[in-house]
């Protein structure tokens, strides 16, 4: 929900992001405030994911120029698991699988590690089991996902679910969710949708990236931006996504050819 | 910093075990000759039989060749540069601790195994080796009520001479291969454990095994005895400051277990293994084999081997007994310029014998990490059975890892099977972790014990922890 006074949480300007000496990311702006929701659309290529792996720190985007402030501090100054901690939270499009190393004993030391940095107390094994239980209601997961290795043979639906877990154990400030409906059939995705829905409110924002207006049928967004060429082409409210749903992408082939720029 | 870098760094962190006690020593010339053998048993004023048994391995050793087929590609070594006889000086037969010198106990105190009475780990009785011999076991006494006996294995010469001379090089022949026989020649001490019918141990055993100086070669020798429904967890541990050259340690382990006996023999490796240009680090060439001689006896390896420049080791069983059972579990890391040639044999002769073999290799930096491993079913080894597992990760573009399995069946009623799997630890991995607020070395931590954990979960419990601090320590620095 929209308020202007609203704490900002994200201040991206002009950003140029490279990756294999290569430049996606030719100029972005973006502010978010807390108890928003964004979605970035975009054909494939436009430099929707690159966006959201520059901001969680994949080594391999390299940030050219630009500034990115996060809480008020410079993005950049923090490691990948830094910004994890300071509540910054990529869920991912295709997430790894990690053999050998089991789930729960993973989001334990995951959100150990969150908490730590945020002066609360450890959870020791039993404490954890409570709280990973609660939270599974929220994706609906039955608890013998926690027993298996890291996404691990996860159909694509189980690993959408695990990563809105994930989310619900770290209590992120800000959230971008890459793609996460690809993949999820029409009940999946309200698990989801009604997972992220859950876990929204008035200090933390959500960032969805997606191709799909159906994903926006279930997560209403504040504002809509489409990205074409690595830059945020338009921004408008919902109604955007509805127009792109019916007009598709021609008209951003013909702003971008007469030079148009928002 | 790239992936890459971080990585060599973490693999990088300095062995922290690589200091030297300044202690008086006495030690013997260089060189190894008939006259070195004979001093050797002298000094330990040893029984005819074990000058006899010495010297017939050392005549066999002189027509034999150092094994090449393992391609390790090490230099020749000198035999004749090595000081086969090295002990700190101290009081003539120290009747306790208190006699015991205290920087020796200090180094070990350093070690963390800590030998004094009110500091030892409890319920562990261990048997210390600095050099060419033991200085200290304790819980010996405790041990005695229950019949067990748990000694250097010189004072087992003299106090059980009919024990030592009857099992002695019976499951590892003196002539076995090139080192057996050096180590029979010339071993100078290690441990000796004897567990009577009917008892199961009822403290863990563990020997730790210290080098201190840098020209003396270190040949240990292990004989452990488990008689009928007798049960013992035995546990090793290994040590050895750093030094620029090569260091030599060529042990000998025998184990028998005779019917329904069980051992379980665990290894915690961690020798010096080199600088990262690969000099300097010990050579380590070790043959351990158990024998399942009795009806229903089972023998478990369970081994963690990060140290040594190079390794040379494979544990074996022989299953001879009727429905006797070997495992093998093992966790080789490498990195740098360390080569580790590891597996295991297990030679099925009685009939319904089974067979376990889990291996995880892990290389790191430029090291190369090979599973080498022979199962073999005799005629006679019907409706048995054998399962193998070898896992290789490797970690960073450099090094490299090789599985060789041997497999020979002379009997159709038999079964073998063979898995094997290579992974690598991807950038994507360690980039999802991240994301979720684990640090960098913690993720690599997570991701190494987690592919180890089924080897983990076969050490003693108290050893366990030991392991997985010690794997977190050469990967992490930040443990310790």
């Amino acid at each position: 929900m929209i308020q202007p006074e609203a704490k900002l949480i994200l201040d991206i300007s002009d950003l140029h992001v490279s990756v294999e000496g290569q430049n996606i990311l030719k100029g972005v702006n973006l502010q978010i405030r807390a108890g928003e929701v964004h979605a970035i659309m975009g054909r494939n290529g436009s430099g929707k994911s690159t966006l959201a792996k520059a901001l969680a720190g994949h080594p391999a985007y390299s940030v050219t120029s630009g500034r990115v402030d996060y809480l008020g501090k410079n993005l950049f100054d923090f490691d990948p698991e830094e910004r994890a901690r300071l509540g910054l939270f990529l869920g991912f499009q295709y997430p790894v699988e990690i053999p050998g190393v089991s789930n729960i004993e993973f989001l334990r030391v995951a959100t150990n590690s969150c908490r730590k940095e945020n002066g609360k107390d450890e959870l020791d094994v039993f404490e954890f089991e409570d709280l990973v239980n609660d939270r599974l209601k929220i994706v609906q997961m039955d608890p013998s996902f926690l027993e298996r290795s890291v996404n691990e043979g996860f159909s694509g639906g189980e690993k959408k679910r695990n990563e809105i877990l994930q989310m619900a154990l770290l209590d992120p400030v800000l959230s971008i969710l890459d793609e996460t409906d690809s993949g999820l059939d029409i009940d999946a995705l309200r698990v989801v949708s009604s997972g992220v829905n859950q876990l929204s409110s008035q200090t933390n924002a959500t960032v969805l990236i997606t191709h799909y207006q159906r994903l926006l049928d279930e997560i209403t967004p504040d504002f809509v931006h489409v990205m074409a060429s690595g830059r945020i082409l338009r921004t408008g409210g919902r109604e955007l996504a509805l127009e792109l749903e019916q007009s598709g992408y021609e008209w951003v082939d013909k702003e971008l050819q007469g030079g148009g720029d928002n | 910093m790239t992936t890459q870098n971080a990585l060599n760094e973490l693999v990088g962190k300095p062995y922290k075990y690589g200091f030297v006690t300044e202690i008086e020593t006495d030690k013997i010339s260089k060189g190894l000759n008939e006259d070195i053998v004979r001093l050797i048993s002298s000094k330990k004023e040893e029984p005819a039989f074990l000058l006899d048994f010495r010297l017939r391995a050392y005549k066999k050793w002189l027509q034999m060749e150092e094994p090449k087929w393992a391609d390790l590609g090490f230099p020749q070594l000198s035999y004749q540069d090595i000081v086969y006889y090295s002990a700190p000086k101290q009081n003539e037969k120290k009747q306790s601790l208190d006699e015991v010198d205290p920087k020796l106990l200090e180094t070990f105190d350093k070690l963390g195994i800590p030998l004094s009475e009110q500091k030892r780990l409890t319920n562990v009785a261990v048997d210390a080796v600095f050099d060419s011999v033991s200085i200290a076991t304790t819980y010996k006494e405790k041990l005695a009520e229950h019949g067990v006996v748990f000694c250097s294995i010189s004072e087992a010469v003299l106090q059980y001479p009919e024990l030592v001379q009857r099992y002695i090089g019976s499951v590892v022949p003196s002539n076995d291969n090139f080192f057996a026989a050096l180590n029979s020649a010339v071993f100078s001490d290690g441990s000796f454990v004897f567990i009577p019918k009917g008892v199961d141990c009822p403290m863990e055993l563990s020997s730790y095994f210290r080098i201190n100086s840098g020209d003396v070669g270190q040949f240990e020798r292990t004989l452990i005895i488990a008689e009928e429904n007798s049960s013992v967890s035995y546990l090793e541990g290994c040590t050895a400051p750093m030094f620029d050259t090569k260091t030599l340690h060529a042990a000998v382990v025998e184990i028998i277990a005779l019917d329904k006996a069980s051992v379980k023999y665990s290894t915690v490796q961690n020798w010096y293994s080199g600088d990262e240009k690969g000099v300097g680090g010990v050579y380590n060439f070790v043959t351990k084999r158990g024998h399942c001689r009795g009806y229903k006896s089972k023998i478990s390896w369970s081994q963690v081997e990060t140290g040594s420049a190079i390794t040379w080791k494979y544990p074996s069983c022989v299953l001879q007994g009727d429905d006797s059972v070997g495992e093998f579990y093992s966790v080789a890391l490498t990195n740098n310029k360390q080569k580790a040639d590891t597996g295991t044999k297990m030679i099925h002769v009685g009939k319904r014998t089974r067979s376990t073999i889990v291996s995880k290799g892990i290389s790191a930096g430029q090291s190369s990490n090979s599973y080498r491993g022979l199962v073999q079913m005799t005629k006679s080894a019907k409706d048995s059975r054998n399962y193998s597992q070898c896992d290789s990760m490797l970690i960073g573009d450099k090094a490299s890892a090789n599985t060789y399995p041997y497999i020979r069946s002379q009997q159709p009623r038999s079964s073998i099977e063979h898995e094997a799997s290579t992974c690598r630890i991807s950038e994507e991995q360690l980039f999802y972790l991240q994301s979720r607020g684990i640090g960098f070395e913690e993720a690599i931590s997570i991701m190494v014990s987690g592919f180890c954990r089924e080897v983990f979960n076969q050490l003693p419990m108290e050893f366990a922890a030991e392991a997985d601090k010690l794997l977190a320590l050469k990967l992490e620095g930040s443990v310790g």
